[in-house]
């Protein structure tokens, strides 16, 4: 088996999904090499040859998604990798996207988990809010792509840290990489770690206004943790992008996650329904937020959690 | 400029959804709704059609296995000015990647200069689609977008990203994808919604756009996953903080 793992980098680190999605592969066996984007400082090539990387095709940051397509359909022509593992973010969808087209191979996304037995390769969905897993096969030949979810697998060093570095060939895509990045833009959110977090604090509508947000800051404050937020409350624009949780944002699997004013769409709950305890506070009881919470607290926000808070100080 | 926008009839997502038995396809009723998240794509075309002036136009671009035009004509009534529907059996529980070569084709048979799309639908959530309909229009991909402009010619975005946002600017032909909330969309108007019933709305089969569709992935089994359990609910009386402090304290994080 030859896997290729897609990986991005930023602040000298490669992406968390590519070593998730390199410690699965190592149990397939066989050989794994990592396509970078990025810089390819010292530290990322490093962890990506701790996690089972053999070799890295390094393509430069900033490289628009159809000549990176087009560069690994190229080397995917010259190589013949059997699987090829993206990520959720940006740019790994983007890359996926057109080099599944350029390919005519589907890309299977959303994967939990992936099954290799003999040729055939599996990817395990689950569809539904979670409450159903679908097992979905290539029914064309190599190279499978698949998308994997965040934290479907736990990843852990286990390899050789000195992967072989190659810069990747860029071709000219004429029209197609006619794309341009003019800035970039850094919007810094205070506070822990949301995906490392073991505590989260997440808000939703039913908080009534961006003011409110105030207290979940101050309530995972207190509690040592990290601020979420629900797609609508990122879409109002009360809190950035980086605070959304769920099938768009984040997958986090704090210790506790505590949900205020969050109703539970599934767009939300796939991204948060893994955590080991649950506490749900809202005003409306038939909120499916309620269906998987270890604890529902039916009332309102505004009362709730600021004697939480008066609470929590109390106790110094 | 022929702005073409990307809409998708999903079933309303308020009532559950279910799989057929033996085909796993989702279940879709003969009447579905416009997703939602494809209002953000319509607005955003309208806007830049009203800015560019009488050389823009707006055509929706959908495909649809059969039923009713319910969703088209709730988009038709923010102010698109017709449609192109892909109506075709052939194309029930079409995938991600036939999905992409229909609407690739059906955009550059209409001569599009823009096509905008959402970034992932509300029912399938692939979110690769745009991307796909891009390279097979060999077209640049802006992609992720909070923030929409035409500058000199170009399409310019801000695009969401990790960290923040990029800049970002490509030439036409081009696609689009715009997430949520990055304008709010116009409810229709009582004439717009009567406008809409006499808009033009041609009908294309997949054989018309010359796409034979094929079958990339075939789902092997469908199961339940086992249900969450539930814990308890209790109704605020004023206490319910500390029943919170209580649970804290029980797993050990206060």
């Amino acid at each position: 088996m030859k896997s290729w793992i897609f990986s991005t980098e930023s602040d000298g680190a490669a992406s968390s999904a590519a070593l998730e999605a390199m410690t699965k592969v190592r149990s397939f066996g066989g050989e794994v090499a990592a396509v970078h984007v990025g810089e390819g400082s010292e530290s990322a090539l490093a962890m990506l040859g701790a996690h089972g990387a053999g070799r890295v095709l390094l393509v430069p940051g900033g490289t628009p998604a159809g000549v990176i397509a087009a560069a690994m359909a190229a080397a995917v022509e010259s190589e013949q990798p059997d699987m090829i593992f993206f990520g959720m973010g940006n740019v790994d969808r983007d890359v996926a996207g057109r080099l599944s087209a350029r390919l005519g191979k589907p890309v299977l996304a959303n994967a939990v988990d992936v099954t290799v037995d003999g040729d055939s390769i599996h990817v395990v969905n689950e569809i539904l809010g979670g409450t159903t897993r679908v097992v979905t096969a290539f029914a064309d030949g190599a190279p499978a792509l698949v998308i994997t979810r965040p934290k479907a697998f736990a990843a852990e060093p286990g390899g050789d840290t000195s992967p072989e570095v190659t810069a990747v060939e860029l071709p000219d895509v004429g029209h197609a990489g006619d794309v341009e990045l003019l800035s970039q833009h850094t919007e810094a959110s205070a506070g822990p770690d949301l995906e490392a977090a073991d505590i989260v604090v997440s808000g939703g509508r039913g908080l009534g206004d961006a003011t409110k947000f105030e207290m979940m800051n101050e309530l995972a404050g207190l509690l040592g943790g990290a601020v979420g937020a629900t797609r609508a409350v990122v879409d109002a624009g009360w809190v950035p992008y980086s605070y959304q949780v769920g099938q768009t944002g984040k997958t986090v699997k704090p210790n506790v996650y505590i949900a205020c004013g969050i109703s539970g769409a599934m767009q939300h709950l796939v991204g948060m329904k893994d955590s080991t305890t649950i506490i749900a506070v809202n005003k409306d009881p038939e909120a499916p937020i309620f269906g998987i919470a270890d604890l529902g607290i039916v009332g309102d926000v505004h009362n709730v959690v600021p004697a939480l808070i008066a609470a929590l100080k109390n106790r110094g | 400029m022929k702005i073409v926008v990307c809409v998708k009839q999903i079933p309303d997502p308020a009532s559950p959804y279910e799989l057929d038995p033996n085909t796993h396809f989702v279940v879709r009723p003969n009447d579905q709704v416009l997703d939602d998240t494809d209002r953000y794509g319509v607005e955003v075309a309208l806007q830049l059609a009203d800015e560019i002036g009488d050389d823009a136009s707006v055509t929706l671009l959908s495909m649809s296995p059969g039923g009713s035009q319910q969703g088209i004509r709730q988009a038709l009534a923010m102010g698109a000015d017709g449609a192109i529907l892909v109506e075709d059996p052939a194309l029930r529980g079409a995938d991600a990647l036939t999905t992409a070569r229909v609407l690739a084709a059906a955009a550059q048979r209409a001569g599009a200069d823009l096509l905008i799309a959402g970034t992932e639908s509300t029912d399938g959530y692939t979110g690769v689609v745009p991307q796909q309909v891009a390279e097979l229009m060999e077209a640049p991909s802006l992609t992720f977008a909070r923030k929409v402009e035409y500058v000199d010619g170009k399409i310019r975005i801000e695009r969401q990203t990790e960290a923040g946002y990029d800049v970002v600017a490509g030439s036409l032909p081009a696609v689009l994808s715009v997430t949520s909330g990055l304008v709010e969309p116009r409810y229709p108007t009582f004439k717009g919604i009567m406008q809409a019933k006499s808009k033009p709305v041609e009908i294309l089969t997949a054989a018309d756009l010359g796409v034979a569709p094929t079958v990339n992935q075939t789902i092997v089994a469908v199961e339940s996953v086992p249900a969450r359990q539930a814990g308890d609910v209790i109704e605020d009386d004023g206490e319910g903080h500390l029943r919170i402090l209580e649970k804290l304290e029980e797993v050990k994080v206060v």
